[in-house]
């Protein structure tokens, strides 16, 4: 009970003025049963997002990480493996400047960048604001660069069809436990910079899988590098069944 | 800090609630959210009165009720508790389950303040 005016709203009323909690002359009080999900014009947005993904067949993968794991790097050697096979463009997340996309533009492909000032994360809106700069017609994938971020982007969909977490040999393998809700709702969690495995020995892949496991992720895991590899060639693979499947998808009209 | 970005999204909602019901202000708002969701509940707290500043729940109160993580096991069956980090099945021990409550992010409740009908 709220010892300051006797009502029974609990400690967090304690915010708002002594009368707030009490009609005023000629008021009633009326309690409206809502439930419905806080994000839903994110998620509504998003939806709207997928809609334009699907009808130009663009396979849309946003990818989330740490800041430094490797992302830019990842899809400066992917597009380089692809060209001349699939068309890419990517929408870049950072708080500022043009780097990235700079990276991605020097490659050959459609680069937009998103500045998000001081947010902390993309949502659907940011990228359908993206999406009027980047003409979508003739693509094959899209990658979405999220915002290096474990905890915030994890919240926000954007409408992808594939979400894809890195995490990077130097961080740790046991950075799945403490950022159980990024990678347990990832659809392919890659383990990047295993050219460093020699160098760092604190990280055991296989714990790094255990660690993932145990957050309830049930998916593949990749072990690669950006020069090449099984596990590179296995991430594109994965690409190239992803954007596979999204065509026959469309095609069957499902 | 994206929970000042969710005391956004829920601020519009709450006023939506409101204008559709031609409330003259809010009292409180009940949130349920799991902690699968990404959002922190006393974030939320410290967030909310940024958001509500200057609309018609400026003075509402907030009231955040954390739902528990729970899974099934698609092994054993046996539905059971579970920790963030550890969403596995706490009979069997398998990691193949299916959570049943921790990911909600909902708006459950308004109350609000209208006119009185006049009884005659």
């Amino acid at each position: 009970m709220c010892r300051d005016c006797g009502c029974s709203l609990g400690p967090t009323a304690h915010r708002a003025p002594l009368a707030a909690h009490h009609p005023a002359p000629g008021g009633r009080v009326e309690s409206i049963e809502v439930i419905t999900r806080i994000l839903d014009e994110n998620d509504r947005v998003a939806a709207h997002n997928r809609q334009h993904f699907d009808e130009h067949r663009v396979l849309a993968i946003n990818l989330m990480s740490s800041p430094g794991s490797g992302k830019t790097s990842l899809l400066e050697s992917t597009i380089k493996a692809l060209a001349g096979e699939m068309k890419v463009a990517v929408i870049e997340g950072d708080l500022a400047t043009e780097n990235d996309a700079d990276r991605i533009r020097s490659c050959g492909v459609p680069a937009v960048q998103i500045t998000t000032g001081n947010a902390c994360h993309l949502d659907a809106q940011m990228v359908h604001d993206a999406l009027h700069d980047l003409p979508l017609a003739g693509l094959d994938i899209l990658f979405v660069e999220n915002v290096g971020n474990l905890v915030c982007p994890a919240s926000f969909d954007l409408g992808v069809h594939r979400n894809v977490t890195l995490l990077s040999v130097p961080e740790g393998d046991d950075k799945p436990e403490k950022y159980p809700v990024m990678f347990r709702g990832a659809d392919l969690a890659l383990i990047t910079k295993t050219d460093l495995l020699a160098y760092i020995e604190e990280f055991k892949p296989e714990r790094a899988r255990a660690s993932l496991r145990q957050v309830g992720y049930a998916g593949q895991v990749i072990e690669l590098t950006k020069r090449g590899g099984e596990g590179f060639t296995a991430w594109l693979e994965w690409l190239r069944s992803e954007a596979a499947a999204l065509r026959s998808h469309a095609a069957t009209g499902g | 800090m994206h929970e000042l970005a969710v005391c956004q999204a829920l601020i519009e909602q709450v006023e939506r609630v409101a204008r559709d019901h031609e409330a003259r202000r809010v009292i409180s708002v009940v949130v349920a959210v799991g902690p699968l969701s990404g959002v922190e509940p006393k974030l939320l707290e410290h967030a909310y009165p940024l958001a509500a500043a200057g609309t018609v729940a400026e003075f509402a109160s907030l009231t955040v009720e954390v739902e528990p993580v729970r899974v099934r096991c698609r092994t054993c069956q046996a539905e059971t508790d579970a920790l963030p980090n550890r969403v596995i099945c706490g009979a069997c021990g398998d990691w193949q389950v299916d959570v049943t409550s921790g990911e909600q992010m909902l708006l459950k409740r308004v109350e609000i303040e209208t006119a009185d009908v006049p009884v005659h």
